[in-house]
């Protein structure tokens, strides 16, 4: 039992072990472990665990001579640090209403964010094409920020957390005379946390790994992020490509090791109290 | 209090709500009932053609191709993870230091597709490192990315990815099957099979139904994998609905967008709502 489990696990590993160890060797080495998938000629890919002679020549390169890196790095930052703040500022306030208020079509509106929420990107592409070009946002960078803020899948998340407050609590700092705001200020967001956080977590994840919308809506290579621009990378780079994947892995593995509670709580959250 | 206090109390949650409400009709809600209204319209001449879009799309070999592709996708892989990721959550909560392991299979969840492109072409290259490995044990050589294997090179990436995200959802509806019960079967001479099947199986209908909605939803976002290994026009075994949609998008073809997009709109809310209504039925 522990042995499968050991297996499953080594398999999960692997893949992202390679990835962190090959730019680690020299570039003689690494040519060498790459001419079969470029040329075959019957020779298979032999993978080196330890590299014969390893050197961080190639992070060295990445960070000190290639100046489009950091725009690149910055493009995706910018992007999902935007997204990230602005959704947690309007989808904060939404999951308020729908946890809080009684209204009418609250039912109704609620039930239009879960079906959406489930729809794919692919869906609604081009609906969203069409408000972006008419507001002439296409190939700017605000044509994958704006849409991205009003994701109905925070909304959705907050809500969860916010709906675990007893209604006791806010109810008696409304007695005390605290209007909505201050309320939702000083007891929503403490005791809704956890629901925000893991929000944010598991959005960064996904928006660090962006493809399909910048894919469709950026035309111009220099506003790409890191998660679409690595793959365009020309391929007798391969040093260079493997250096990036490392640092665009870095800033995902950090976020994922300090929140993976909020991860877990975020996922159980999202699924598990229909 | 004055009645205008009490209509500004009743209505004050508009105020909250709004922005993203605002928001979120501006880009989705609206322009997803105009692509509706496009669906039946001629692109050019914006005349009403009836169901002409849904007659072009559906007599098209690449929608076709792509529909059965992804239908074909999701049925492979749903049932596989399902199974899969049960009997791995059913060993872990045996075990005492679950942490480690549930960190180790939810990570791929935070790994980005870009970063393991060239891996992907390491293992599964025609000269990759999975071949030699076939080859040293005299297996022959696969193509995996340039025949039909390479759909399963799909379901096995997709895999890779949601396995940790359906095991933490399994074991976080294994732990909530009290362990009293438990521990009274137990005394009444139950076997470990039979809990299993009589006492944890039927208590995780509700785990069940939302694993499913959600591996679902994940197995579209297997797109990224497929067009950043393999383009926008990979092996046709893997040509998914999302590489129809891409293409379509690049040549501006709105009206078969439109079409398709409330075709496939109709199918997704047609299978939450046969899901919630097998569930209803069962509970």
């Amino acid at each position: 039992m522990y042995l499968v489990l050991a297996v499953i696990c080594l398999i999960i590993i692997y893949p992202v072990f390679t990835a962190v160890i090959l730019p680690l060797q020299d570039i003689d080495e690494l040519s060498r472990t790459f001419s079969p998938i470029s040329d075959f000629k019957g020779d298979y890919v032999n993978v080196d665990y330890i590299p014969q002679y390893p050197t961080l020549n190639t992070f060295k390169e990445l960070l000190l001579f290639t100046p489009e890196f950091y725009k690149v790095f910055w493009n995706s930052i910018m992007i999902t640090g935007t997204i990230l703040l602005f959704q947690v500022i309007v989808s904060v306030p939404a999951a308020w209403a729908f946890s809080r208020f009684k209204f009418k079509g609250r039912k109704l509106i609620f039930d239009l964010y879960v079906i959406f929420m489930l729809i794919p990107f692919q869906v609604t592409m081009l609906s969203q094409y069409l408000v972006l070009n008419k507001m002439q946002l296409m190939n700017t960078r605000l044509a994958i920020i704006i849409p991205a803020i009003f994701s109905t899948f925070s909304v959705f998340l907050i809500y969860r957390g916010f709906s675990d407050i007893p209604e006791d609590v806010p109810n008696s700092a409304r007695i005390d005379g605290a209007n909505e705001f201050q309320v939702l200020w000083y007891i929503g967001l403490p005791l809704g946390k956890t629901g925000i956080l893991s929000c944010v977590v598991l959005s960064f994840l996904d928006l660090w790994n962006m493809v399909e919308q910048p894919l469709a809506f950026l035309k111009d290579k220099s506003l790409f992020p890191l998660s679409l621009y690595l793959p365009m990378i020309d391929t007798d780079n391969i040093q260079i490509m493997l250096a990036a994947a490392v640092i665009v892995l870095i800033p995902a593995a950090f976020v994922f090791i300090m929140g993976q509670d909020y991860l877990e709580q975020g996922i159980i959250a999202s699924a598990l109290k229909e | 209090m004055s009645t205008g206090k009490i209509c500004y109390q009743k209505f004050q949650y508009i105020v909250f709500l709004l922005p993203s409400f605002l928001g979120v009709s501006i880009f989705i809600f609206l322009p997803f009932l105009d692509s509706v209204r496009r669906s039946f319209c001629a692109s050019g001449s914006g005349k009403i053609v009836g169901l002409q879009n849904y007659k072009v799309i559906f007599a098209n070999e690449a929608f076709i191709l792509a529909l059965k592709n992804t239908g074909r996708f999701i049925l492979a892989c749903i049932p596989l993870l399902m199974v899969t990721s049960f009997f791995v959550s059913y060993f872990i909560t045996k075990l005492k230091y679950i942490r480690l392991i549930k960190s180790i299979l939810l990570f791929p969840l935070a790994v980005p597709t870009a970063a393991l492109l060239l891996i992907w072409q390491i293992l599964f290259s025609d000269g990759g490192y999975i071949n030699n490995i076939l080859a040293q044990h005299g297996i022959g050589e696969v193509s995996f990315l340039h025949s039909s294997a390479a759909f399963w090179v799909l379901v096995g990436s997709y895999i890779w990815k949601n396995l940790g995200y359906t095991v933490l959802l399994w074991i976080t509806g294994m732990m909530s099957v009290s362990d009293s019960v438990i521990e009274a079967a137990k005394v009444d001479g139950a076997g470990e099979w039979k809990i299993l099947t009589r006492i944890i199986i039927p208590n995780l209908k509700p785990t069940f139904y939302t694993i499913t909605i959600i591996s679902f939803l994940n197995s579209f976002k297997v797109f990224r994998e497929a067009y950043l290994v393999a383009g926008a026009y990979p092996h046709e075994s893997m040509y998914l609905m999302q590489h129809l949609f891409n293409n379509w998008f690049v040549n501006m073809d709105l009206d078969k967008m439109a079409a398709a997009a409330v075709t496939i709109f109709t199918f997704i809310f047609a299978a939450i709502v046969l899901l919630r209504r097998v569930w209803d039925k069962e509970m």
